[in-house]
């Protein structure tokens, strides 16, 4: 870390930080945050900061505490529960998808819920099975949520605050493997809205989000050498897609690919794919490709867990063989 | 056998058409054809036309070679006498000839005796009738062959819907749908386009590639091979070779030429014209539409050709042919439609028995043609047999056409844009969709009042669109 660099995981903490800051109604909870600092040491610091009533540390029982939080957002409070792992968070799905995705529409727009929810997500860190899904595609499918995945530095420091300004519950996926992300955030306002090309080039269009766009960056920069020009799309907004962004990149590259760290079957990727021949049926010079996470657990192994996901080398062999199609 | 013997004629597919080309050949000497089998691809210079074979028989020589420029009547190949009905085949491409005393291996397994003996009655080695679906024996029908004489490629040697439509759809081109949008807007034939994709698809820069060859009038382009050889055909493609766009839309400009020349030249045009209100045909179309699905919708323009055909009906002395000094009218109103080509061109295929037809059946046949006659491949049928022609160029903005008719045709419709316009209706101004429907006819068949009669049945079909 240089004097004026940071860390995702940084980035992260000073969004926090800055948020309880300008908004007292603001408050975090979850597993481990206040003493432990965090299970990934997001939160850092924070309770020595703000003390115990604003960095609440919650008994595990995940339907419990984002229960607490949704009521807490109802009360007009803005929270910030974060959950350690989205496959902790199956506990919470009854709290997430029947009370804070559906009491807007069911009291009739009486009661919005303005509730940010972070967790962890994603494989490559040897954490097993139970720790390293990529169920962001499920929450994706629920309406009345807002599913971003903050895949940079800019994103892990801006997407928070107008997550908390959104009236309703908004989930922000941090993929575990970037945490230690680091670098020079460019200074600017982040949209919650937009997906963002992060590499322009006309031959073959490459939709990534969270923990695959770096790998997908990489890949495009070894792409190039073969003369074929990627443009890398990152998502950054998994609900509502912005279908506008991915289709003009379609007119242009005429070709796609998608990674996704999520299992094929019934996938984010899936639903990608089906809006492209949707809307850009006679745009597309080649099937699309899909690269996604064998259909397995995640093992645990570390050459195991290496095959089953994305990695640059497949991104690569599989937008080769896009364009030759 | 009958020991019979007929030569198959380069075939007059047009009046205009002085010789022709073979461009591919779909059947191969040994081969039993049916009477109504296309059996050569022969280039008149304005498309790409599938001739078919007016005997049933076997087919014993080719004597035509691929890409020799032949005058019409010339002796292409021989076909002698007909085999028996039940044993014929139509020709499938890539399966090998039988040979007449042969009999293919589904063949003699229906003539085993079934362990169930003779329960299946006696009549049963001797008239073999494959089961077949209703569909498909529909289909057969329709495209006027026999299914129980076919040979079946599903369970049980059952004739499939593709063994009937196999015979009558070209072979598919694999393409991207983008290759397949920029072919549709550069006139680019896919059939002749070599396609790079690692499994032989067509892609857009093939398309884009077969453009500039075709439009290009350097020596590249002259020394393209302007037919395939048997070799392309070999491969299994129904390979027309690669069009040579510019050589072929040279040859097309010129047919035209040859045939508006005479028609103005022999021809003595008038032409009348008047205006329809839409109003009620465009309400009565969206009511009609609205519980269909999107693919079996009517377009207005299948509206008006619906009504031009009708009106040929009661109208008959426009609907035929000006031959020898006399007016020869048509056994049924063949309609023909002017279809621009994307790359350039104007061709006018025939919509058969178009007034025998109901309007679902019309919009789906007028699909059909306009998209073989952007990919060349239409039935010699359909380019000799229109008995009057209609030309639409609504979609072009145009507000009336003053048309040319095609000898040696009478009578030639055409239909402008409908557009919304001020019109006295009862007494009061309202707005109204309306069409210019005008008529250019030939004088010497027809008079002006009689061309009157005409248009007024146009206008009062338009106006009861539910009996259409």
């Amino acid at each position: 870390m240089s004097e004026t660099g940071t860390t995702y995981r940084e980035a992260m903490r000073e969004a926090i930080r800055e948020a309880m800051r300008r908004d007292e109604r603001v408050f975090l909870m979850g597993e481990d945050v206040g003493a432990y600092g965090g299970c990934f040491a997001v939160s850092l610091g924070l309770l020595e900061e703000f003390g115990p009533e604003r960095v609440r540390d919650t008994p595990l029982s995940e339907s419990a505490f984002v229960g607490a939080g949704i009521g807490a957002a109802l009360g007009g409070m803005r929270p910030i529960v974060e959950i350690m792992t989205v496959n902790f968070s199956l506990l919470a799905l009854d709290q997430i998808i029947n009370n804070a995705a559906t009491l807007l529409h069911m009291s009739g727009g009486q009661f919005g819920v303005p509730l940010v929810i972070r967790m962890t997500t994603g494989a490559g860190r040897q954490l097993a099975a139970q720790h390293s899904h990529s169920l962001e595609g499920w929450y994706a499918h629920i309406p009345g949520l807002r599913i971003l995945a903050p895949a940079t530095l800019e994103d892990a420091r801006g997407m928070l605050w107008p997550s908390l300004e959104d009236p309703d519950p908004v989930l922000i996926f941090e993929h575990g493997a970037l945490y230690a992300l680091s670098g020079v955030p460019r200074p600017g306002p982040v949209d919650i809205t937009r997906a963002a090309i992060r590499r322009s080039g006309e031959d073959i269009t490459l939709i990534a989000y969270g923990g695959t766009v770096g790998k997908t960056l990489s890949a495009a920069d070894a792409l190039a050498a073969e003369n074929i020009e990627a443009e890398v799309i990152d998502l950054r907004v998994l609900r509502p897609l912005d279908d506008v962004t991915i289709m003009r990149s379609v007119g242009r590259t005429h070709r796609v690919l998608v990674v996704d760290e999520g299992w094929r079957s019934g996938s984010l990727s899936a639903e990608i794919s089906s809006r492209i021949v949707e809307q850009a049926f006679y745009e597309l010079d080649a099937p699309i490709g899909r690269l996604c996470a064998a259909e397995v657990p995640i093992p645990y192994a570390r050459h195991l867990e290496e095959a089953a996901i994305p990695q640059v080398a497949t991104i690569i062999a599989a937008a080769r063989e896009v364009v030759t199609s | 056998m009958t020991g019979e013997r007929w030569e198959f004629l380069m075939p007059s597919l047009g009046a205009d058409m002085e010789s022709g080309t073979v461009a591919e050949w779909l059947v191969k000497p040994g081969d039993r054809i049916r009477k109504g089998d296309c059996i050569a691809v022969i280039d008149t210079d304005k498309a790409l036309i599938e001739a078919e074979s007016f005997h049933t028989g076997v087919v014993e020589a080719l004597l035509a070679g691929i890409g020799e420029r032949l005058p019409v009547g010339t002796p292409l190949a021989v076909i002698t006498g007909a085999a028996p009905a039940a044993e014929l085949r139509p020709p499938t491409r890539g399966s090998p000839p039988v040979s007449p005393g042969e009999k293919t291996g589904m063949e003699r397994r229906r003539r085993e005796p079934s362990p169930a003996g003779g329960e299946h009655g006696p009549s049963w080695p001797h008239a073999p009738s494959p089961v077949t679906s209703p569909l498909v024996r529909h289909l057969a029908e329709r495209h006027g062959m026999d299914a129980a004489a076919m040979h079946g490629t599903g369970p049980g040697g059952r004739v499939t819907r593709a063994d009937v439509e196999g015979i009558e759809i070209p072979a598919k081109v694999k393409a991207s749908p983008l290759a397949r949008r920029l072919a549709l807007e550069l006139g680019v034939d896919l059939t002749g386009v070599h396609g790079t994709g690692r499994t032989g698809a067509v892609r857009a820069d093939d398309v884009r590639e077969a453009a500039a060859r075709g439009s290009g009038t350097g020596p590249r382009a002259g020394t393209e091979q302007a037919v395939p050889g048997r070799a392309a055909s070999a491969a299994g493609a129904r390979t027309v070779g690669k069009p040579d766009l510019g050589r072929r839309q040279g040859l097309m400009r010129q047919a035209i030429a040859r045939a508006m020349s005479r028609s103005n030249q022999e021809i003595p045009h008038y032409h009348l014209s008047t205006t329809v209100d839409m109003d009620t045909a465009l309400a009565w179309l969206r009511e009609r539409n609205r519980d269909l699905p999107v693919a079996r919708r009517v377009l207005p323009a299948a509206l008006l050709l619906m009504a031009t055909a009708r009106a040929a009906v009661e109208v008959p002395q426009l609907n035929g042919f000006w031959l020898d000094d006399a007016f020869v009218p048509g056994d049924a109103v063949h309609l023909g439609v002017a279809i621009s080509l994307k790359g350039g061109g104007l061709i006018a295929p025939a919509l058969h028995d178009a007034a025998g037809r109901d309007l679902g059946d019309l919009m789906a046949a007028l699909k059909d043609l306009v998209a073989r006659s952007r990919t060349g491949r239409l039935r010699g049928a359909e380019m000799t047999e229109a008995t009057i022609t209609v030309t639409n160029l609504g979609d072009q903005g145009v507000e009336e056409v003053h048309g040319v008719i095609h000898p040696p045709q009478v009578a030639l419709v055409g239909f402008g844009k409908i557009l919304e316009r001020p019109w006295a209706v009862g007494g009061l101004l309202g707005v109204r969709p309306l069409v210019t429907v005008t008529l250019a006819a030939d004088h010497r068949a027809t008079d002006g009042y009689v061309g009157g009669r005409f248009l007024n049945a146009v206008d009062r079909l338009l106006s009861h669109p539910e009996e259409l």
